[in-house]
């Protein structure tokens, strides 16, 4: 197996999952709280990821990262090199196909918080920070936990965008999905399967982390 | 402590919501008030819009001569800021925190030996010094709505509403943690749909029906259209 393609899926999926974290919690809270008429909107779109093929999303990124567009022209500016087929251009797809979950995870974690907690930190003064912070994040803990878990998991697993955006660059975007996908294609079915039991195992892994924090609900048992 | 002699609270709002309408228009200087209706009466919507929970459709509300709420002039002071203690009957600590970590959440300004003072006070006040290192999983009905009171008290409320906090105590528990309550002499809306319970408490009552105040003066006065079925409340509970 190549060990530079898993070294660069776990960087890939660990960067992804803390700029994640640090986008989502914040929109989340934003979400549960706001009453602006712009929330479906932002709901809406933090959402379609999750229904948009991958390469559909990977071909409009690549448009947005790429020199005909404003965005692309000054990230060329600042970096001195596109975004695209660059390990920074994977993080900000990673991010932007990951989104969803990082924050539906979060928003149903603060929405599942006792409303009359929220009231009683109003009413002893608490502003939107301390009530993030010392409130809503300490009773969430568990949704924080699943959304990062499937953050670094489907980042860790995706294809269509990682090939859209970042093609097949060793070292630089060649990730393990790449790598058994280029495996496949040259008949070594066997080097194929090692790297997809490593995807497997990092996957089953996580979401048993994930489901040992569960708490039973109810027991038959006394 | 507030000096409840110079309390005053003037009210006038109006809120419709789902189908429901209040309109309210009050003032009280006493220090003690209940409120009292049956339920569905709009008796919480009240204290919440008073606590700054709900925005009213309209109206005005008074704090000691501060205005709290104004709609016409766009004022809507933040329930932390309105210097309002606030208890329902869910006493809806923090349940990460323990009864003294709770207490000491209104209280963060204080410098760190004021506010160890203020907790012991208030955890002596309602014989909870036991409690303090629990947390709200570990502490019975009782306890918990004892810490409630100790944490809406701590940060000197000028006021304090009290949504039935102690309807589901039994009733020693009840008059011992009414008796600490009323030593305290902080002005209190005290909310009831006990008809008995008000005709022996010695208080100002706001009578609230459908949305609207029907009647405003002491228990005994207010409540006698009520009598009859009071005596037979009081009868049937003997």
């Amino acid at each position: 197996m190549d060990l530079q393609a898993l070294w660069l899926t776990l960087r890939l999926a660990a960067v992804t999952t803390v700029i994640l974290l640090a986008i989502g919690i914040p929109l989340a809270a934003w979400i549960v709280s706001t009453r602006s008429p712009l929330r479906p909107l932002i709901e809406s779109l933090t959402t379609l990821p999750l229904l948009l093929p991958p390469t559909v999303l990977g071909f409009y990124l690549l448009v947005l990262l790429g020199p005909r567009t404003a965005f692309g022209r000054l990230w060329i500016h600042l970096l001195g090199h596109p975004l695209a087929f660059s390990f920074s251009g994977l993080v900000f797809g990673s991010a932007i196909y990951s989104l969803p979950f990082a924050v539906q995870p979060v928003v149903s974690g603060f929405h599942a918080v006792d409303a009359a907690l929220i009231d009683q930190a109003r009413l002893l003064g608490a502003g939107r920070m301390r009530l993030l912070r010392e409130i809503l994040l300490p009773l969430s803990t568990r949704s924080i936990l699943t959304a990062a878990l499937l953050c670094f998991t489907h980042t860790i697993g995706e294809f269509g965008v990682v090939l859209m955006i970042g093609g097949d660059i060793p070292g630089a975007t060649r990730t393990l999905s790449i790598e058994i996908f280029d495996q496949v294609q040259d008949f070594h079915y066997t080097a194929a399967n090692h790297t997809a039991l490593v995807l497997l195992a990092v996957s089953f892994i996580a979401l048993v982390v994930l489901y040992r924090r569960n708490p039973r609900s109810w027991s038959l048992h006394a | 402590m507030p000096d409840a002699a110079a309390f005053h609270l003037s009210a006038s709002v109006r809120h419709r919501v789902a189908g429901f309408s209040l309109e309210a228009e009050f003032s009280i200087a006493t220090a003690w008030t209940i409120l009292f209706g049956p339920s569905g009466a709009g008796k919480s919507t009240l204290l919440r819009i008073l606590a700054g929970l709900i925005s009213p459709g309209e109206g005005q509300i008074h704090l000691n001569g501060r205005s709290l709420t104004d709609t016409n002039r766009k004022i809507a002071v933040a329930p932390g800021r309105r210097g309002i203690g606030f208890v329902t009957q869910q006493a809806a600590l923090f349940p990460h925190l323990t009864a003294r970590e709770n207490i000491a959440f209104g209280i963060r300004h204080l410098s760190a030996g004021q506010r160890t003072e203020r907790i012991e006070e208030l955890l002596a006040l309602f014989g909870a010094e036991p409690l303090a290192a629990r947390k709200p999983a570990q502490l019975s009905g009782g306890e918990r709505q004892r810490i409630a009171l100790a944490r809406a008290l701590a940060p000197r409320p000028h006021f304090l509403l009290l949504d039935e906090p102690l309807a589901a105590l039994d009733a020693a528990s009840k008059q011992t943690l009414l008796a600490a309550l009323r030593s305290l002499d902080v002005p209190a809306l005290y909310v009831s749909h006990d008809l008995a319970e008000v005709w022996q408490e010695d208080a100002a009552v706001l009578v609230l029906d459908a949305g609207r105040i029907h009647a405003h003066g002491p228990a005994r006065e207010v409540l006698a259209p009520h009598r009859d079925h009071l005596l037979r409340l009081l009868t049937t509970a003997r």
